[in-house]
C-alpha cells in the first residue's frame, strides 16, 4: 500500500521555489529517507505533508487521503517530531506527554505499549522540566510526544542534528523497532552516514529530487572509478590535486582524500606513478567503492555545474 | 607543524555548578599550528570549558593559560588573542556582508585604513565581491559559515575556538570550510574545534574526547585507532561515550 503519494508538488516564497515539481510515493512500512543540506526544501516538503502548509501547484495524498482537504482526519493518524523540538520547557516530561496524549483525546496508558521502550529511559526523569534535559533526552521525550496517539504515519524532521554520535545511534534503533510495529517512517537529515539505515532515500539539494533508490541502489549506480588516496601530508596533496589537469572532484574523506579523475579507465597504478613524478611521493593510492556520500557529492557538483 | 610552543595549557581545570561536576580536573596541551579536535557527547562538558578557556566562565579550581594569559585574570587578553565561531554564528542577519566585517573589524580595534584593505582582501577571498552590499540574510548557509570564521580570524589572532562550525551543511561545503581550517593551520594558526562529524576528527592533529566531564582519550586519531581497535573514529567515540552513558 501507498502510504504518500506525491505528485508535482510545489511550494515557492515570493517568487522563490522551496520545492519545485516533486513527485514521489513512500510505501505501507518503510523508512524513508530525505538526506540533504540546510536549506535544501525539507521542510517545507515535511509541513506540507503534515497539513500545516497549502502548496502552490500539485498535490499529495497522505493515507489515501488529500493533504489539503482532510487535513482534520490526517491530523488524528500523523505523528511530527519538527527539528526544533515542540516541547513545552516550563512543563515536566510527565507534563509534556500528558499534554500531547490530551489534545489527541487518548492517554498515557492507552498507548503505553508503543512507547515504552523510548519513554522507559527517561521515565526516571519525569518530575524534570524538559527544558533541563539534555540534548538525546529531550529528542527522546519529543519522539514520545509525537508517538502518543499511536499515529500510522510518522514525520520526522531532523531527529538527530546536532545530537552526538552515540545519541544518533541509539535513535535509529529505536526507529528500526517502530517499524517492526508497522509505523512508516519519513525522516531528514543531513548526516549521509544514517542514510543506509533506511529502506530508500531520497537525496534532495535545492528543492529538487536528485535521486530516489534504496542505499545499495543508490551506489551501485555509480559508474565512476573512485579513488582514495592516503598521503603523509594532506593538505599539500589536496592542493595540487585541486590545481591537477585531470582532476574531476577532490575532497578530503576520513583519514584519506576521495578523487575523481576525468580520464576514464585510470588505473591506481598509473595514477600513482602520475603523483610521484610530480613530487607527491609519500602516498598510497587505491581505487574503492564509492559511499552514499560520494554518490550525494557527484550528483550535486554535476547539479551545480548545469545550472 | 614541527614546533613544540604551547599556546594553550590547561592543569586539572575543574568547573562546578553547586554540587554538579561540569569540568572534572581536565589536563591538556595545544600546540601552535595544530588542529586540535574537542570530541564529547552532548553534556558532556565541552562547552563549559571552551567558555573557561576564551575568558566568559571563571574555574571553580585548576590552571589554565590561553596565549600565555592566565584564564582567571587575564580574560581580556584572552579575547583579543583569540577567535571565537559558535555554532549559531554570530553575524548580523540584518547588516550587509560589508557592514558584518567591518562592525567586527571595528571591534577588534582596527583602524579604518586597516578595515578597508581587510575588507576587500576577504571578499576577494571568499569570492563574494559582487556581493558586498547583500544582506547576511539572504545567503546560503554555506557562505554565512565560511564569512563567519573569516571574520572571527579578521584580527589576525593566534587561535581560533570553533564550535561546531559545520552543523547542517551540505558535504561539499562542508569540506570547503575544512579547507579554509587547514589554510590557517598552515599559517600557523591553532584550531581549536567542536564537531558532531566522526569523519570531521579525522582531519584533526589530535583528538581529545569528553566523557562525564573527564577527558578518557587525548592522541591522534591514527593512534586512537589503533588503541581502541576501531577502523574509524566513530567506533573509537561510541566505545568511550557509551560507557558510562547508561547512568543519566
Amino acid at each position: 500500500m501507498t502510504v504518500v503519494e506525491v505528485r508535482g508538488l510545489t511550494k515557492k516564497y515570493g517568487k522563490k521555489p522551496a520545492i519545485s515539481n516533486l513527485s514521489f510515493d513512500v510505501n505501507e512500512g518503510e523508512i524513508f529517507g530525505f538526506i540533504g543540506p540546510d536549506g535544501a526544501g525539507k521542510t517545507t516538503l515535511f509541513r506540507i505533508l503534515t497539513t500545516l502548509l497549502l502548496p502552490n501547484e500539485g498535490n499529495a495524498k497522505v493515507l489515501g487521503k488529500d493533504v489539503v482537504k482532510d487535513y482534520k482526519y490526517l491530523r488524528q493518524r500523523l505523528g511530527y517530531m519538527p527539528g526544533r523540538f515542540s516541547l513545552y520547557m516550563d512543563l515536566t516530561v510527565e507534563e509534556n506527554l500528558k499534554f500531547f496524549a490530551s489534545i489527541f483525546n487518548t492517554t498515557i496508558e492507552e498507548n503505553y505499549d508503543l512507547i515504552k521502550d523510548i519513554y522507559s529511559q527517561i521515565e526516571p526523569f519525569r518530575e524534570r522540566r524538559a527544558g533541563d534535559l539534555s540534548g538525546g533526552m529531550k529528542q527522546k521525550l519529543a519522539l514520545s510526544c509525537a508517538l502518543i496517539h499511536k499515529p500510522q504515519l510518522l514525520v520526522l524532521d531532523e531527529p538527530t542534528t546536532g545530537v552526538d554520535a552515540v545519541s544518533r545511534k541509539e535513535f535509529w534503533e529505536m526507529l528500526k523497532r517502530l517499524k517492526e510495529q508497522g509505523i512508516t517512517i519519513i525522516v531528514s537529515t543531513p548526516y549521509m552516514d544514517e542514510a543506509i539505515l533506511c529502506d530508500r532515500i531520497a537525496l534532495i539539494q535545492n528543492g529538487s529530487i536528485l535521486k530516489i533508490d534504496t542505499p545499495n541502489g543508490i551506489v551501485s549506480g555509480f559508474r565512476k572509478n573512485l579513488f582514495s588516496i592516503k598521503a603523509n601530508n594532506k593538505y599539500d596533496t589536496i592542493k595540487f590535486l585541486e590545481s591537477y589537469e585531470f582532476a574531476d572532484s577532490v575532497y578530503p574523506f576520513g583519514d584519506s582524500i576521495h578523487y575523481l579523475d576525468i580520464r576514464e579507465n585510470l588505473n591506481s597504478n598509473d595514477l600513482l606513478f602520475d603523483l610521484q613524478s610530480k613530487g607527491i611521493a609519500d602516498c598510497k593510492v587505491a581505487v574503492i567503492e564509492a559511499g552514499i556520500e560520494d554518490v550525494f557529492m557527484s550528483l550535486m557538483k554535476e547539479n551545480r555545474d548545469e545550472q | 607543524m614541527n614546533n613544540n610552543k604551547k599556546v594553550i595549557e590547561v592543569s586539572d581545570l575543574t568547573r562546578k555548578f553547586g554540587k554538579f561536576t561540569a569540568v572534572d580536573s581536565i589536563s591538556f596541551d595545544v600546540k601552535e599550528g595544530e588542529i586540535f579536535g574537542f570530541l564529547g557527547a552532548n553534556g558532556a562538558g565541552k562547552t563549559t570549558a571552551i567558555k573557561m578557556l576564551i575568558g566568559l566562565l571563571s574555574p571553580t579550581s585548576g590552571k589554565a593559560t590561553v596565549a600565555g594569559y592566565d584564564v582567571y585574570n587575564q580574560s581580556e587578553q584572552i579575547k583579543k588573542s583569540i577567535g571565537y565561531m559558535s555554532q549559531k554564528f554570530s553575524l548580523y542577519e540584518d547588516l550587509t556582508i560589508a557592514e558584518n566585517i567591518s562592525f567586527y573589524a571595528g571591534i577588534y580595534g582596527l583602524t579604518d585604513e586597516q578595515i578597508n584593505d581587510k575588507t576587500d582582501l576577504l571578499l576577494k577571498k571568499l569570492d563574494l565581491e559582487n556581493s558586498r552590499n547583500e544582506l547576511i540574510k539572504s545567503l546560503p548557509l554555506g557562505w554565512k559559515q565560511k564569512l563567519a570564521f573569516s571574520v572571527a580570524i579578521i584580527h589576525d589572532p593566534s587561535i581560533a575556538f570553533l564550535d561546531e562550525p559545520t552543523g547542517g551543511v551540505d558535504p561539499i561545503t562542508r569540506r570547503q570550510f575544512w579547507n579554509l581550517i587547514y589554510e590557517a593551520a598552515e599559517n600557523k594558526r591553532t584550531i581549536f574545534v567542536t564537531t558532531h562529524y566522526m569523519d570531521e576528527a579525522e582531519y584533526c592533529d589530535r583528538v581529545s574526547i569528553m566523557v562525564d566531564g573527564r577527558i578518557e582519550a587525548l592522541d591522534s586519531p591514527a593512534n586512537l585507532k589503533s588503541k581502541y581497535d576501531s577502523a574509524t573514529m566513530n567506533d573509537v567515540f561510541i566505545q568511550l561515550a557509551r560507557k558510562n552513558q547508561v547512568k543519566e
